[in-house]
């Protein structure tokens, strides 16, 4: 019975990877096809062309650029910010604390929508009421990087926060009691301790913002991200350039995955080795 | 605050609480201010912003009500303002997107964090994710190349005679938004299986064992241990698919039919097309108030808290 | 060297509650000083006050003649062994003995030598590139007072380090801690529960109970002369008879008790007021089956178990008190039948009338 069922959780697994990847690949197959429109059906012959294209597409590179500029620049600032936030909330308690936590937390939930139109008119009536042309004022993208902050620091916050529940605080006593000063206790006892938290923080602000495309829509005036520019690509009439970049997106996460797989196994097997050395 | 200078000193202190005031003033709690109190202006010229016309009104509010066009409800035919019925048509098919991706995740969480060999669990995590790092817009645009009137899938089906002629799946087959409910269950339904597979961990397999002790049902067990405990996480994935869901721009702009409009699309035709920030601040408030009480009726429903959600 | 600490009338008060009561007392450099009693008595709170981590209430802490008010605990010359060590999980064993010296600029060299060095001290040679994880209970223990000694302190503020290990390891480790303390001279400061521990280590012991300290003395004193019942009973067993005082003559008192008239020692300045009681001790209570000159109580054996060194027998009198003695095994000693009626019987001046608790 129990079998059985183990036999009907096993084929389920393997339906729902089937569902996940068979998208992908169709879609990187029309990468291939020499067809105009973006297809595997019918088949009209492979072809290297998209591929030429694609790298011809100066404006699609611009936007990849623009992606990576604002994905930087928005680790750089949410990264801090969500450390330096979840530090606070740790260290407080009581009414002020929930009050924090759920303003912290409320980015996540609203909208990405919502949260780049209010960017927008934030810092545009900011420009008005100053009666300034500065930069900062206008939409751009340095506009989709505040944006962006706003919420992907919630989400650092969150994991640092996470992390912060398992440490001692005792050990910074220890280390004052040392006679580090206080900016050598953040450096030498605390940030060590967090930065898996904070490793893992960033990488999720990274690819958050790559991906991100509500935000930055609305706060980007006249500049591209790529998911921007995919967008308009997909609206205003399609050519397999595009399943083209998808195959070299899924190519780079691949690797990404299976370096990652790879690097995990050998750890496991060097603490394994470890604890048999113990033994 | 005392514990915080006691524990870091003044001037560390002073570099938390600036970086945390800047994120929750200046770009959390002082935008949204904005945006509530835009929405409630008229849009204006540069010229007469200030001016005697620039007056606070519910003008911006009322246009959600204007344009009354016919819909059916249930089979009755009703008068219904359309920005109101696309509304109503994001509510409800969010929320049928949410619940066919709690259907989906459920066994397959179950699976993961009970059943499977725990050695292999980390490499299927991984194979799971990868999907969710290649782009939300191409992900949609891998639907809308098998959903094409020409595409693989019709291909497929009338080659193995399940259809005897091709099917225009994008203009949907029973109502218009299937192509766009597809898209967002295949982008969106990792936000549900991951939460409620984190939930379902946490539970002592002891529990499960003790009830299959007592004589319960394998249905039972779950109805009776599982999804009580894995509340939370299921509560989390709600919110979150339905968020997703709802807030969704990409999904319904790749994959609509003719008749498809998603709430989302009306605000940024607001936003973009017409150039009136002040309504699409209107829109988006309402917006904003759709997201809370959704999340408030789910934490209710669920009996969870905030930072049960949040997790 | 060590320094000398002064506690002048020390308050701290956690809201309504006052954890330290006008605590004064006065360490000399060098010494080992104990502060023995119960959880929640305040003397963590006490240890946390000198180290600087609490702020006192009211009242001066003096270390080496310098009032530290002000001072904060990284400008102190202290150094805390933490009662779960708090040694840092991400360093080396090296690194977290020089921590104290690469904060203060130390370079790496000399910090890596001196971390041998201490390393020796406390009998770990070769330790140093070992992850804190690798290593046992004992040798967590070592590396914490290592790392303790490596900011060369005055002072040493030890809280309850040995209770996480077990009876071996503790009693050798006590041997270490005096050893340790004798040959760098620096003061300690030891926070602990365990009476056994607190007098076979220390100079001095200040008992307290209730954020106030009851007595201040040295081992012997304490054990053998407590200056109230709160001492007496918290440190070594008693027997307890409450009772009425009476005639006084050469320290000498008469005490009427429910169980019958006894007579014990009276010391000056004890107040002569309700909160009187007897006090003996176990081994000062002899059974035997003739009744004795003074001070007898006949009784039936209840309980008998053999310790090894000692017999422990516990017995009731008609009525109703509850007697416990023990008798030392020599090796040819005749041990009580339960149920046998014998007479409990002690010297007047080993026995002692003594106040409750004294609280202000």
């Amino acid at each position: 019975m129990t079998r059985s069922r183990h036999l009907l959780g096993h084929l389920y697994m393997a339906a729902f990877l089937i569902y996940m990847f068979v998208p992908l690949i169709i879609m990187a197959g029309a990468a291939f096809n020499d067809n105009r429109l973006p297809s595997v059906y019918p088949w009209k012959g492979f072809t290297w062309r998209w591929f030429q294209e694609l790298f011809a597409d100066t404006t699609l590179w611009v936007s990849f650029a623009n992606t990576l500029w604002v994905a930087v620049a928005v680790v750089v600032i949410a990264v801090p910010i969500g450390t330096a936030a979840a530090i606070l909330i740790n260290s407080i308690a009581g009414k002020v604390r929930g009050f924090l936590y759920g303003v912290m937390v409320a980015p996540i939930l609203m909208p990405g929508v919502v949260i780049g139109i209010s960017t927008l008119l934030f810092w545009n009536s900011m420009g008005n009421v100053t009666g300034s042309d500065f930069i900062l004022f206008n939409p751009g993208l340095h506009l989709s990087v505040l944006g962006q902050v706003s919420f992907i620091a919630s989400f650092v916050m969150l994991l640092v926060l996470a992390r912060l529940q398992s440490f001692d605080p005792g050990l910074e006593e220890a280390a004052m009691d040392l006679g580090a000063s206080n900016s050598q206790v953040l450096r030498r006892i605390l940030l060590p301790h967090l930065y898996p938290a904070i490793a893992a923080g960033a990488a999720i602000a990274f690819f958050q913002s790559i991906e991100n495309f509500n935000t930055t829509l609305f706060t980007r005036g006249t500049q591209n991200t790529l998911t921007v520019y995919v967008f308009s690509k997909v609206r205003s009439g399609i050519t397999p350039t595009i399943n083209a970049l998808a195959l070299l997106m899924i190519i780079a996460t691949l690797i990404a995955a299976i370096w990652y797989e790879v690097a995990r196994r050998r750890k496991e097997r060097r603490l394994a080795a470890l604890e048999r050395a113990q033994d | 605050m005392s514990e915080l200078l006691r524990r870091y000193g003044p001037g560390l202190t002073l570099i938390f609480v600036l970086l945390t005031a800047f994120w929750l003033l200046m770009l959390v709690i002082l935008p949204n201010i904005t945006l509530f109190e835009a929405s409630f202006r008229p849009y204006l010229p540069v010229t007469e912003i200030g001016g005697p016309r620039d007056v606070y009104s519910l003008n911006n509010y009322a246009k959600f009500l204007n344009n009354a066009v016919p819909a059916s409800y249930f089979g009755i035919d009703v008068q219904i303002p359309v920005h109101l019925k696309t509304f109503l048509a994001t509510v409800t098919y969010s929320g049928v997107v949410t619940i066919v991706c709690f259907l989906l995740s459920y066994p397959l969480a179950y699976y993961l964090a009970k059943v499977v060999n725990p050695k292999s669990l980390p490499t299927l995590i991984l194979l799971l994710s990868i999907p969710l790092w290649v782009s939300e817009a191409l992900r949609a645009f891998a639907w809308y190349i098998i959903l094409t009137f020409n595409g693989p899938l019709n291909a497929v089906l009338v080659g193995l005679g399940v259809l005897e002629a091709p099917v225009r799946w994008q203009n949907g087959v029973m109502t218009p938004y299937d192509g766009i409910m597809i898209g967002l269950t295949y982008t969106y339904v990792l936000f549900m299986l991951f939460p409620i597979y984190g939930a379902i961990q946490s539970l002592d397999r002891n529990q499960i064992e003790a009830a299959e002790d007592l004589g319960a049902r394998w249905w039972q067990i779950h109805w009776r241990v599982v999804l009580p405990h894995s509340r939370p996480g299921i509560a989390s994935g709600c919110v979150m698919v339905f968020m997703l869901s709802a807030g969704s721009l990409l999904v319904p702009t790749v994959l609509p039919s003719t008749s498809s409009n998603w709430f989302t699309e009306t605000i940024r035709q607001w936003m973009l097309e017409s150039q009136d920030w002040n309504t699409g601040a209107a829109y988006s408030f309402l917006y904003i108030l759709l997201c809370s009480v959704v999340v408030m009726v789910v934490m209710w429903l669920f009996r969870v808290k905030l930072n049960e959600i949040a997790k | 060297m060590g320094a000398g600490i002064e506690l002048e009338d020390v308050i701290c008060d956690f809201g309504s509650f006052r954890a330290v009561d006008r605590v004064n007392v006065t360490v000399k450099e060098g010494e080992f000083f104990s502060f023995l009693g119960p959880s929640g008595c305040g003397k963590t709170t006490i240890l946390r006050m000198i180290s600087g981590f609490t702020d006192p209430t009211g009242g001066v802490i003096r270390i080496g003649g310098k009032d530290m008010k002000g001072t904060r605990p990284n400008q102190r010359p202290t150094a805390l062994i933490f009662q779960n060590l708090a040694l840092f999980p991400l360093m080396s064993v090296a690194d977290n003995i020089a921590f104290g010296l690469s904060v203060r600029g130390v370079d790496k060299s000399k910090c890596r030598t001196r971390a041998d060095e201490l390393l020796k001290l406390v009998d770990l040679p070769g330790a140093g590139d070992k992850l804190v994880s690798q290593l046992s209970g004992g040798q967590k223990q070592r590396v914490a007072i290592a790392r303790a000694l490596a900011v060369e302190p005055a002072v040493m503020l030890l809280d309850e380090p040995l209770s996480a290990l077990d009876l071996k390891l503790r009693q050798h480790m006590r041997a270490e801690l005096r050893s340790i303390q004798k040959r760098t001279g620096v003061t300690f400061i030891y926070i602990t529960h365990d009476q056994g521990e607190a007098l076979a280590m220390s100079d001095r012991v200040g008992v307290m109970s209730h954020g106030q300290l009851q007595q201040v003395a040295d081992p012997r004193e304490i054990y053998n002369q407590p200056t109230n019942g709160f001492v007496a009973s918290f440190v070594g067993e008693n027997n307890i008879f409450a009772g009425k005082l009476g005639a006084v003559s050469n320290g000498i008192a008469a005490f009427s008790t429910p169980h019958g008239q006894f007579r014990a020692r009276l010391a000056d300045g004890v107040a002569r007021d309700e909160t009187l009681k007897l006090y003996v001790r176990p081994e000062y209570t002899i059974l035997s089956p003739d009744p004795g000159a003074e001070n007898s109580l006949p009784v039936r054996v209840t309980e008998v178990s053999f310790e090894g060194n000692f017999i422990s027998v516990h017995a009731i009198s008609d009525s109703g008190a509850n007697v416990a003695a023990e008798i030392r095994n020599d090796g040819a000693v005749t041990v009580p039948a339960v149920g046998a009626t014998l007479h409990a019987t002690f010297a007047a001046e080993s026995a002692a009338l003594l106040p409750d608790e004294t609280r202000a």
